[in-house]
């Protein structure tokens, strides 16, 4: 059953893809796309519910897993798909790139699926293989406006990922290494032969294997201080893909880390590994903090955004324990529906207002009363205030925190997310409140553009006002089967 | 496993070959030239190609015949050829604005070697002949990563840079091939092949950068910052 609808899930984003090439056509192109994404969507949500009944499957002689935490990811994946690929059809014709089009719906679908196939890789190297190949397609992707910008973004993406990511490799190596001298020179590098080895190994070599493999994945998930890309590649791509690149990518990312500190769970390393995931954690949500007061530039302010929030779902993993994982699971959710949002909105009011200085955008609520509106609350539940879905998982994040041996990180962490919503909604105060002399131009097609945004504010609140017992129980169960080791 | 059963012609053979590759590195670290650099990247990836063809040879492991022959192929043909084809469309010969001299970064170099060498003796535990080779393919694993990065930070050019990224896989390959021979081969060859995809992609990103930023050294992208 799971197995079927996993063939769904990479069904339809191919066959998008394959299609939006072959046929040419615009139009044809946009509603392919995004009918592969409600559908994936609508994939992921069975999966999952399956997969937490009847177990993790394994297919294909032991490379695929499709378990509880890949699951979800992948669910968060599917949810930012879905309401970006909405969104880009009335986003990419402002662009006026008619003919280019297609490609960059071949693109955006291809990434989607590199992205989902990621998450279910039961091989440690095939899994830094599909992490190389999201790189390689969302780097066309962040260069697609071939401005002058976009390029050079693109260009420090690619190198900066990519020699990050090789550090993942050489870790992936030497726990390759480690587990060869309890299975024998060759063996299958599941998660699971990875953790069952990894008692065995010499604590030294794990402790380094780790610290490479947490610096690579840390690099593309954007943790400080590899997280130099992320502002340049967030700000220069077209809205649609920001938000696929913060929303979902750093997604997967992020499994990687989780799934190696479940290897290394239980032993001598752990503890080490757990503190160099909170370190990394409050040095991202600090920096992040800082740079978001002193931000200009609306999309470099998501950007960094992103980062903050990746470094909380960082600590959240680190904190460990069944609540530091349930709400960093959950603030990956929320986050990936919150941070679209946000996304969508700045690409309003980039294309309405013609810059994205924020100086240059004042009256936000004059020019789009509606969609105003939301991207307003949405900036209220990014920094993290209550009735939003963030706060929940904020709350839930710092309870684990307390509780743990990380007592000071989760004080500094109460102190900088004060800096984060000063920071923040000051910005949107002058953006909303301050008086300009002229009026932003209206902008036409607000429709495509305003949906999507809809669909993710309602479950921002809904989540931040009620969370589902059985979202707990979800949570709870990966929980566990992490502590107990990678499946 | 086939390291504690080295017998010394082995162990000297694969630390020769290691040693060399090393050697190579410093001489692309030592140049200003971009020509040098690909015959010193080409040359150091033939070398590979020797050592997992020896590895092959004396471990029992067939399949990393066809690893070499892969790696000599791809990496040591295909990849230099392809980067001489970018330096002559881009026309530019050597690194004008250098941040460090050659000299220095040299010393730099070798003080990294050093570093890696610590981090090398800290992980292994083998005692012996399988312990020298074990210390000797990780030093050198470890500081082909830092000289990768080393090139990455202190060179402008954009061939440079794709020639650091180069550098930082050759060490995985090199050490990979001695310490974990057995690794299963899918993985090998899709990275090689993965490799393939990214010079292709480079070599776009390079047209993109001149044609759209007057300019492929990194020194002019300056205009994202904070």
């Amino acid at each position: 059953m799971a197995f079927d609808l996993a063939i769904a899930l990479f069904l339809a984003p191919a066959i998008a893809s394959v299609a939006s090439l072959l046929l040419r056509n615009a139009h044809v192109a946009e509603y392919l796309n995004a009918a592969a994404a409600i559908l994936d969507l609508a994939v992921s949500i069975p999966m999952l519910i399956d997969v937490l009944r009847s177990g993790p499957v394994l297919v294909l002689h032991g490379y695929v897993l499709i378990d509880p935490l890949g699951t979800w990811v992948i669910l968060c994946i599917a949810v930012v798909y879905a309401l970006s690929a909405i969104y880009a059809v009335g986003y990419m014709r402002l662009l006026n790139e008619e003919e280019r089009l297609p490609l960059f719906y071949a693109l955006f679908s291809g990434f989607a699926f590199t992205m989902f196939a990621a998450c279910m890789m039961n091989n440690v190297g095939v899994f830094w293989i599909a992490i190389e190949l999201t790189t390689l397609i969302s780097t066309f992707l962040v260069g697609f406006e071939r401005e002058a910008e976009s390029t050079e973004a693109a260009w420090k993406y690619i190198v900066v990922v990519s020699g990050g990511i090789s550090l993942a490799l050489l870790g992936t190596v030497l726990f390759y290494w480690g587990g060869s001298f309890v299975f024998g020179p060759t063996y299958a590098m599941t998660w699971a032969a990875l953790h069952q080895s990894a008692t065995q190994v010499y604590t030294p070599l794990l402790t380094v294997s780790f610290l490479l493999v947490l610096v690579g994945y840390g690099t593309k998930a954007g943790l400080a201080p590899m997280h130099t890309w992320l502002p340049d590649a967030h700000s220069e791509s077209p809205a649609p893909v920001s938000a696929m690149l913060s929303g979902a990518l750093l997604n997967a990312s992020m499994l990687g880390i989780a799934r190696f500190l479940s290897v290394v769970d239980g032993t001598r390393t752990g503890q080490f590994a757990h503190s160099a995931v909170v370190a990394l954690g409050i040095f991202s949500f600090i920096l992040a903090a800082l740079f978001i007061v002193r931000q200009t530039d609306v999309k470099r302010l998501m950007a960094y955004s992103s980062v903050e929030h990746i470094g909380v779902q960082a600590l959240g993993l680190g904190f460990g324990g069944v609540l530091g994982v349930a709400g960093a699971l959950y603030h990956m959710l929320n986050h990936s529906l919150n941070k679209s949002l946000m996304f969508f909105g700045s690409g309003n009011a980039m294309r309405a207002y013609g810059t994205k200085d924020m100086g240059g955008i004042r009256s936000v609520l004059r020019t789009f009363p509606a969609s105003g509106t939301l991207w307003l609350l949405g900036a209220v539940g990014i920094a993290g205030a209550p009735p939003f879905a963030l706060f929940l998982s904020e709350f839930t994040i710092l309870r684990a925190g307390m509780a743990g041996r990380y007592r000071w990180a989760a004080i500094l962490f109460i102190v900088f997310l004060i800096v984060v919503f000063i920071g923040f909604l000051s910005h949107f105060r002058r953006m909303y409140f301050d008086e300009s002399a002229e009026r932003g131009p209206a902008l036409s097609g607000l429709v495509w553009r305003t949906v999507p945004m809809w669909l993710a504010f309602a479950p921002i609140l809904i989540l931040g006002l009620w969370w589902p017992q059985h979202l707990w129980s979800v949570f709870a169960h990966i929980s566990s089967t992490m502590l107990r080791g990678a499946q | 496993m086939f390291l504690a059963h080295l017998n010394s012609l082995e162990a000297s053979i694969f630390s020769s070959l290691a040693i060399l590759s090393l050697l190579l590195a410093f001489v692309m670290l030592g140049s200003h030239w971009l020509r040098n650099y690909v015959y010193a990247f080409a040359a150091e990836s033939w070398l590979i190609a020797a050592l997992s063809a020896a590895v092959g040879y004396f471990g029992g492991y067939r399949e990393l015949y066809a690893i070499a022959v892969l790696t000599a192929l791809f990496r040591g043909l295909v990849l230099p050829w392809l980067l001489v084809r970018i330096i002559g469309r881009l026309n530019v010969k050597r690194e004008l604005h250098a941040v460090l001299q050659p000299s220095s970064s040299l010393v730099l170099g070798a003080l990294l070697v050093m570093f890696a060498f610590v981090i090398a003796n800290y992980m292994n535990r083998e005692g012996a002949t399988a312990g020298h080779v074990v210390i000797l393919a990780l030093t050198i694993m470890i500081s082909m990563k830092f000289i990768g990065f080393l090139m990455l930070s202190v060179r402008d050019e954009a061939v440079s840079q794709i020639l650091g990224l180069l550098v930082l896989e050759n060490g995985i390959f090199l050490g990979s091939q001695i310490l974990v021979p057995g690794m299963p081969m899918l993985i090998e060859i899709v990275i090689l092949f993965d490799l393939l995809i990214v010079v292709a992609c480079f070599g776009m990103l390079v047209r993109f950068l001149l044609v759209h930023a007057g300019t492929t050294s990194s020194r002019e992208l300056q205009r994202l910052v904070g």
